[in-house]
């Protein structure tokens, strides 16, 4: 079946996998993860260089002419925090997309959407392409693609938690209200997670912790890199109704007799 | 003349510049990104900043994350 390419920012990607680079038990598993995850795009955070600037870095493991790299905004409690990282992360080279994070609280790492709001109309109308984490809540993610997102970035669940899509039925009303794509992120747990919110019609999934976090982590990614796939042909292929009670799928007529 | 760089309160020589400050620390080019007392200063300005005492300077780079 011919599909279309998941467009953000004027640049075409066949994967619908985006996958991070944090919490790998090593660099080199990392490697081998994006290598089995057929991602073409890679989240990096925006850290603190360590002084004096030696050692083993994140990039030197991740070939950035395949990969386009996505800083994102975490750790980023204000409007003004994430701008500012989302400048720093353009000064740096990493180019004009950025996973748009405003937290509001450590506990959770729920959004603060009225931050999140602000910053997405800010560095929107600075030419960012603004990818926001946002609540599975429709009207916001309205609000936001009104701002100028190039996409809707809904959580499944809580970052790292692994729970899965907990409220597949916003995630749908999400898709109905928003016509920039939506991509799940985070909450995702295995891969019939990742299946699901491919299902309900999504146009992507952003995970970390579900690779980085699995004990066979390049198993993990080829499992959800067949999840994203799977989930994308079941949702363009329609599925069937769902029905209380059965219906044979073997005809009726042309039964042998066996009456004695 | 004293400043701060990624939190750590150094000396260095006075007027020395961003470009100098990077050298000394050993600092990969690729993908950083420096900022000088919350304002981000643009790879051209490198050599012609000169940093001034008590300057807080913020060197960043990717690292990993989700």
């Amino acid at each position: 079946m011919h599909d279309t390419n998941l467009v953000l920012g004027g640049k075409d990607f066949t994967s619908r996998l985006i996958v991070g680079t944090g919490k790998y038990s090593t660099n080199e598993i990392m490697r081998q993860a994006h290598e089995e995850s057929g991602a073409e795009i890679v989240t990096v955070a925006v850290r603190r260089v360590s002084l004096p600037g030696k050692g083993e870095s994140i990039l030197d493991f991740i070939d950035t002419k395949r990969f386009t790299l996505l800083p994102n905004t975490a750790g980023c409690y204000t409007a003004d925090e994430a701008v500012r990282t989302a400048y720093l992360a353009r000064e740096a080279g990493l180019g004009e997309m950025v996973k748009l994070e405003v937290i509001g609280d450590a506990r959770t790492l729920f959004p603060d959407v009225q931050g999140l709001l602000e910053a997405t109309k800010t560095l929107a109308r600075e030419g960012f392409v603004v990818m926001p984490y946002t609540n599975d809540d429709p009207i916001i993610a309205k609000r936001l693609e009104d701002a100028g997102a190039a996409c809707v970035m809904p959580l499944g669940a809580p970052i790292g938690s692994g729970l899965g899509i907990r409220n597949p039925y916003n995630i749908k009303i999400i898709l109905e209200t928003v016509s920039v794509p939506v991509i799940v992120d985070a909450g995702v747990g295995t891969a019939s997670d990742a299946a699901i919110a491919m299902e309900l019609g999504c146009d992507g999934v952003l995970m970390n912790t579900a690779i980085a976090g699995a004990r066979d982590a390049v198993a993990m990614a080829r499992a959800m890199r067949l999840a994203v796939e799977a989930g994308r042909l079941a949702s363009k292929a329609g599925r069937i109704g769902k029905k209380l009670y059965a219906t044979a799928s073997s005809p009726l007529e042309g039964l042998p007799d066996w009456t004695s | 003349m004293k400043i701060t760089v990624n939190g750590r309160e150094m000396e260095v020589a006075d007027g020395l510049s961003v470009e100098a400050l990077l050298a000394h620390l050993a600092v990969k080019r690729e993908f950083t990104a420096v900022a000088v007392n919350r304002e981000i200063t643009p790879k051209a300005s490198y050599a012609s900043v000169a940093l001034r005492d008590g300057d807080r300077v913020e060197i960043v780079r990717p690292m990993g994350g989700g």
